[in-house]
């Protein structure tokens, strides 16, 4: 096989927490929070291959975003090593480094604060290409014309801001931007969790139009489990900055290994249950400040044994393309 | 046949507010009732007008909101038209709200055992001792370890999802007869909303309240719901036991929701989509409102549907329901 598009090697994330309002309330009456060092993500190693869809599952905190940044390269890590086509990102320089810059763009969650208020529709989705050459200034206008109908979006609306459409549309916005520069890869950080069913839909099926259309790879965040498994070819699941469990998505939903993904797939809302008697998984999730020792998840876990407290599993594999980090697997 | 009386029968209600656009409607003649121990979902998409009418019941509409019209009869005695003072005395006690952002229910300078202690005595005369008890049961109630040391806590030392648990066990501190939860567990993570939801099926049938559970989340609905109503730009369209309305949707907007959501839906297969946006409510279409984003509708639908009972229980607003089952 040729090199993946992008690969994590070893990759971690640290950040340095500031204290946030409700902690400097609690300073004030006493509380006595200090600053501390946040491991956001913990020594991932990941692949996506040109053309894959592969979808990152976890609960909030987890590094899903932190992970998805530095895959896009707007973050860098505190330390492993990024590759583009297999060559380190830190070693190209020059028209090397600014193609794989515009070959990854990230689409956000919240098109209203990704989007700047005073630029017109049309400056917001032409000015990157027009920036890096992309296209000459005298087709521009037809190729921004060109780039809303494909996410769309009605060419005579382009003189507007985006206060003036509606979530779905401004989320469709975003997308035109990202296609804009002619990516190969988008990296869609929860980019449908703020629309409506009916408009999260039509917006999904946009994403795998594209696919089609342009040959698209994506990593595609989300903590919808549901939404996940529609588009995915294979997922990654997190739990507090590591990977957990990893493997194509009919298998992984099939026969979910870690014990985590079996709690977190077993909590899906259903259209087809009803009147359930929830059995819900015990316990918090933990704070990414101070991660429980050895497995991550042993507080929470039903097959906890005395060797997880101490030692933290490697992730292993378990089939072909399966992946999974749980002692249990080791017998 | 004797009836008891339902917990809440809301009749015929609207709540508009006077803004310099125009009048908005945003509910407009809602009808309909719970009964003790049951729960009924209100669904619907953001602006369909569920919070308004959580707020219309609680009496928390503000100008230049107001109710122009319908009865909301709480054990048969109507709450449009009552004083402040006397919805005051029921708010908390005998029907309560919990919010998506449980920060609306926490003060965050007062530890919990204070903000519970308070709610109880603003209702009933309970002694220090008697209110800390009854606190620290109501915390174990809804699952939260070692209550006794949780009291004395702050809101900031708690998670996004112990926050969500404190509000509902306050919220049942005086045992209501009627809860109305707006979207609260859906800035949840889905272990801690699994957990969440656990707690309140329990608690509610345990003690009998009447629970109105608010969300835009068909598949949380179906878990935990009696009853379904469906909103859309401040009616409801369809309302029904869950099975019938989620198994076999009468009104095209009801199942064009169910169609969109993707485990419905053969995977890697487009997604069963309803076209266009969500209208304002300052510019509907004429007759029925779905009308210009509906595949069935014809030049009956510029008039405007009525409600209509299509077997016991199971009531739909359209001119051509659907009749097959969902896919
Ligand atoms: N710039 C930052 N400074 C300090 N801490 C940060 C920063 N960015 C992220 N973190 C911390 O790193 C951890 C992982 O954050 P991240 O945003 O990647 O989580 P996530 O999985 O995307 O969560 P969510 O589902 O809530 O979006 C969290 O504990 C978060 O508070
Ligand atoms: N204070 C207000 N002033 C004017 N319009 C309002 C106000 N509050 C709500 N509305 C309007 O009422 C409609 C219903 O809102 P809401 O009940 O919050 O919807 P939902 O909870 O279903 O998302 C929306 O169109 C909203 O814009
Ligand atoms: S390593 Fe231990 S605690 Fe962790 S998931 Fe496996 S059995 Fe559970
Ligand atoms: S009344 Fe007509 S437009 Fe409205 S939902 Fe029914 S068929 Fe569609
Ligand atoms: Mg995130
Ligand atoms: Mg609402």
């Amino acid at each position: 096989m040729s090199s993946p598009l992008i690969e994590l090697k070893d990759v971690s994330r640290r950040f340095v927490k500031r204290l946030d309002l409700a902690a400097k309330v609690g300073n004030m009456l006493g509380a006595g929070m200090r600053e501390e060092v946040v491991r956001a993500v913990d020594r991932v190693d990941l692949k996506v291959q040109e053309g894959e869809v592969v979808g990152l599952v976890g609960e909030s905190g987890c590094g899903k975003s932190t992970l998805g940044r530095i895959v896009a390269g707007i973050l860098t890590p505190s330390a492993g090593q990024v590759f583009y086509r297999g060559k380190p990102l830190g070693a190209l320089h020059g028209k090397e480094a600014r193609a794989a810059a515009l070959a990854v763009q990230m689409i956000f969650q919240d098109p209203q604060a990704s989007l700047n208020p005073r630029m017109r529709v049309k400056d917001i989705i032409g000015e990157a290409p027009l920036f890096h050459r992309l296209v000459a200034a005298a087709t521009l206008d037809r190729y921004v014309d060109d780039t809303m109908r494909r996410v769309g979006l009605d060419p005579s609306l382009k003189r507007r801001y985006p206060h003036q459409f509606s979530g779905g549309q401004r989320q469709r916005i975003g997308i035109a931007r990202a296609l804009a520069v002619k990516p190969e890869f988008l990296v869609c950080d929860e980019s449908v969790a703020a629309l409506d069913v009916s408009i999260q839909a039509q917006v999904l099926n946009l994403f795998m139009k594209l696919r089609e259309d342009f040959q698209l790879t994506y990593l595609f965040i989300s903590h919808d489990l549901g939404v996940v498994r529609h588009l995915s070819d294979r997922v990654v699941i997190m739990y507090l900055g590591r990977v957990v469990e990893e493997g194509a998505t009919d298998e992984l939903f099939a026969k979910p290994n870690h014990p985590y993904t079996v709690a977190l797939l077993a909590e899906i809302p259903r259209l087809d249950t009803r009147r359930r008697q929830f059995v819900p998984v015990k316990g918090e999730i933990p704070s990414p400040l101070d991660p429980p020792s050895g497995c991550h998840f042993h507080p929470r876990c039903p097959h906890a044994m005395p060797r997880c407290k101490v030692e933290a599993p490697a992730l292993r594999e378990i089939a072909p393309g399966r992946r999974s980090a749980c002692h249990l697997n080791d017998s | 046949m004797t009836q008891a009386v339902p917990t809440l029968a809301v009749d015929d209600l609207k709540t508009v507010f006077e803004t310099r656009a125009g009048a908005v409607k945003a509910v407009d003649g809602v009808s309909f009732t719970v009964t003790a121990g049951r729960v009924l979902g209100l669904v619907g998409e953001s602006g369909s007008g569920k919070t308004v009418t959580g707020f219309s019941i609680m009496g928390l509409v503000d100008p230049p909101g107001r109710i122009a019209s319908g009865h909301i009869l709480f054990k048969g005695r109507d709450l449009v038209g009552l004083s402040e003072q006397e919805m005051r005395r029921l708010r908390g006690a005998r029907i309560a709200m919990i919010f998506q952002d449980p920060m609306m229910t926490l003060n965050p300078v007062l530890r919990i055992e204070t903000q519970m202690v308070e709610t109880l005595q603003a209702h009933i005369s309970i002694g220090q001792r008697e209110a800390h008890e009854r606190a620290r049961e109501a915390l174990g109630m809804v699952g939260i370890p070692s209550p006794e040391e949780r009291l004395k806590a702050y809101p900031h030392q708690f998670s996004g999802g112990m926050r969500q648990r404190v509000a509902i066990a306050i919220a049942l501190l005086h045992r209501p007869d009627l809860i109305i939860a707006d979207e609260p567990t859906t800035a949840l993570d889905v272990t801690i909303q699994g957990q969440i939801l656990y707690e309140m099926q329990r608690v509610c049938r345990q003690i009998g309240t009447a629970l109105i559970w608010i969300t835009h989340d068909l598949s949380v609905v179906a878990s935990l719901a009696d009853e379904i109503c469906v909103m859309y730009a401040g009616k409801i369209v369809e309302q029904g036991s869950v099975d019938m309305v989620l198994d076999r949707p009468a009104h095209p907007y009801t199942k064009g929701l169910i169609g969109s959501v993707p485990s419905r839906n053969r995977k890697g297969v487009p997604l069963a989509q309803i076209p266009g946006m969500t209208p304002s409510l300052l510019n509907l279409p004429t007759g029925c409102s779905f009308r210009l984003r509906c595949t069935r509708a014809d030049a009956a639908c510029v008039a405007p549907p009525e409600m209509t009972t299509l077997e016991a229980g199971r009531r739909v607003r359209c001119f051509h329901p659907v009749h097959e089952a969902a896919a």
